[in-house]
């Protein structure tokens, strides 16, 4: 699997399917990136879990956060990596030790590790690198066209709002009715 | 019809992306062409709401100054078209290169640009630039090592044109690049005379492009407008020089706009620090009427270029014009570069000499019936104008002689009218 390059459809199915998120990495500040995909992705229906030791129990961006993905009471569908490129590998080894194995390993933007890629694979995870969940939803909703960016994508079907609330929109036509 | 629908993803082609690209049926009635949302401000769902939006936290509408609906379809239309990352649509082509200069330049930095620009480029440089602290340096695009030499520790950017007003001659944009490059600065292109239909900067090397969307890309003088569109291969993250990009913004809570929005932080940075602060939005029926425009782009620019080389071809057999600029003449010295960089033609904008000098530049300016005298580029009709004495007028002689607008220069914007109409009513002209 080349990791250059994903297709739209690709990204879009596992954003579909996955339910569950654990963010590692989510960090101290609120001002971080991965405060905000935290926030995001649970305004659209993932149940995410922010993997922090410093603030297990406390809630973050609204959600409460676990000291470790052992911790999680759920099981989880995808890891969020919010790390460095080379404290990666030390993360696959905690997920590969969890008792249900995750189907997604997601390293985030500008993280990219490909000895890592190669090992999540072998044990049966997809991986996606170099990517931000919160922008790769935005870009197929195509909510990220608020805000001027080439969404890369063309559509003649009337988007679907995504419930009340906070402006959203669904994944595509038909795909992810709220929870 | 949904893109990637199919096994493979296929890349739509341009024409396709000019019709569609950024639009989708609005999602409250349906309407399938884009609504002019001719309002100011937008509603929260609640408090938190609101929050979210002012901290970038997700995306959405709050105030037309800062963003509207029906700009983002022009942002991601021409976003797409330049195959750049994200785009910001402003009040129009001078606006947004304020907006740009706004974000990379400090008081005391200094600036290379080629001498062969738009006149009022050229005084924006000269004049309300240097009052703001930033130092124009001018280069010349025949010459490519004078851009090296023009650049000192304190240059933030190198500037020009693709296809140059009003001389219609062409730029080595890739030569250009591999210096801003070796400087570790971006390449900024002002794009407007060729568009994206003749010419993709970003595949050159640019790092930001600038539109004034009142010409071509509008195609029919109805609307001013600008758009900054953000390449996204600039490194900005963690580059001193350029803090409103790398370093932490206290108008938001100390994000850093290279961290947060990877390759399109620049055009966030431009629309959340300095649209917000300077004020230069798109009127959203504006914004309205560029789009239709666009939608027709590669048909008007084809008709424009095919026209504009046969009045170029009748111009240079003229016994009354001594000289053509036009880069789509072959004997013209930038024709290489224009068989390089817009292969498809050579713009609609050219210069001629008289030989009668600048009285008969005077008399043809006055008798042409069909052509239109005034100050613009890019409209449906054909346009004349003498630009030493209008559009290049404030600059010295010198500085006219040097950007192609001497005295005996008339400078043409043919239009997509039947060009035997065209060339009957210069021939008028001429006699």
């Amino acid at each position: 699997m080349t990791h250059d390059s994903y297709d739209d459809a690709f990204i879009r199915g596992i954003l579909d399917q996955v339910k569950s998120v654990a963010i590692v990495g989510a960090s101290q500040g609120d001002d971080k990136p991965s405060m905000f995909v935290v926030k995001y992705l649970s305004e659209r229906g993932y149940r995410v879990f922010p993997i922090n030791p410093g603030r297990a129990g406390q809630l973050v961006a609204g959600v409460e956060a676990y000291a470790r993905l052992a911790d999680v009471p759920e099981p989880i569908d995808m890891v969020d990596v919010f790390r460095r490129a080379d404290a990666v590998p030390q993360v696959l080894d905690e997920v590969l030790a969890l008792s249900k194995l995750p189907k997604i390993f997601w390293m985030q933007l500008g993280v990219r590790n490909d000895e890592a890629a190669a090992r999540a694979e072998a044990a049966g995870m997809t991986v996606i690198m170099n990517r931000c969940p919160k922008i790769e939803y935005g870009r197929l909703s195509r909510e990220i066209g608020w805000v001027g960016v080439n969404t890369r994508t063309l559509s003649s079907k009337k988007p679907q709002r995504f419930g009340g609330g906070v402006q959203r929109l669904q994944l595509g036509p038909g795909l992810r009715k709220p929870r | 019809m949904d893109q990637e629908s199919k096994s493979a993803q296929r890349a739509p082609g341009f024409s396709t992306l000019s019709v569609h690209a950024g639009a989708q049926p609005d999602p409250t009635t349906g309407a399938r062409a884009t609504p002019i949302y001719q309002t100011t401000s937008f509603v929260f769902d609640d408090v938190e709401h609101a929050a979210q939006l002012f901290g970038l936290q997700t995306f959405g509408n709050i105030y037309t100054r800062i963003g509207n609906p029906t700009c983002n379809v022009l942002e991601e239309r021409v976003a797409a078209l330049e195959g750049g990352t994200a785009a910001l649509s402003v009040a129009s082509g001078h606006a947004a290169q304020v907006n740009v200069f706004h974000l990379l330049m400090t008081p005391g930095d200094e600036f290379v640009a080629a001498k062969k620009l738009y006149g009022g480029s050229i005084n924006q440089f000269n004049h309300s630039f240097k009052a703001f602290g930033w130092n124009v340096r001018w280069a010349d695009p025949d010459d490519i090592s004078s851009f090296e030499k023009a650049i000192t520790p304190k240059t933030k950017l190198i500037f020009i044109e693709s296809i140059a007003n009003p001389g219609g001659i062409v730029t080595d944009i890739e030569a250009i690049a591999k210096i801003a490059q070796k400087a570790n600065i971006p390449l900024v292109v002002d794009n407007t005379l060729a568009t994206p239909y003749l010419c993709r900067p970003f595949e050159h090397g640019a790092d930001i492009i600038v539109h004034s969307a009142t010409k071509f890309l509008g195609g029919h003088g109805n609307s001013i407008g600008g758009v900054l569109v953000d390449g996204g291969k600039f490194n900005w993250a963690g580059d001193d020089r350029y803090p409103m990009i790398s370093k932490p913004r206290p108008e938001y809570q100390g994000i850093v706009m290279a961290e947060t929005f990877g390759n399109f932080a620049f055009a966030i940075a431009a629309r959340t620090l300095t649209l917000r602060d300077l004020g230069a939005a798109l009127s959203p029926f504006n914004a309205f009427l560029i789009i239709t425009g666009i939608e027709t782009l590669p048909l008007r620019m084809q008709k424009h270029c095919d026209n504009t080389l046969s009045v170029a071809k009748y111009l240079s057999g003229h016994q009354a014009v001594k000289w053509v600029s036009y880069a789509g003449l072959p004997n013209d010295p930038t024709h290489k570069l224009a068989q390089k960089y817009c292969p498809k033609g050579a713009g609609s904008v050219l210069t001629f000499g008289l030989k009668g000098g600048f009285e008969a530049g005077v008399k043809l300016v006055s008798d042409v019936q069909l052509f239109s005298h005034l100050a613009n580029i890019g409209d449906t009709r054909s346009l004349i104008i003498h630009p030493a004495s209008t559009t290049h007028r404030q600059l010295n002689d010198e500085q006219k002689v040097a950007a192609g607008a001497g005295p005996d220069v008339v400078r043409l914007s043919v239009g997509i009218e039947d060009v035997e109409d065209l060339i009957a009513d210069l021939d008028q002209g001429l006699a």
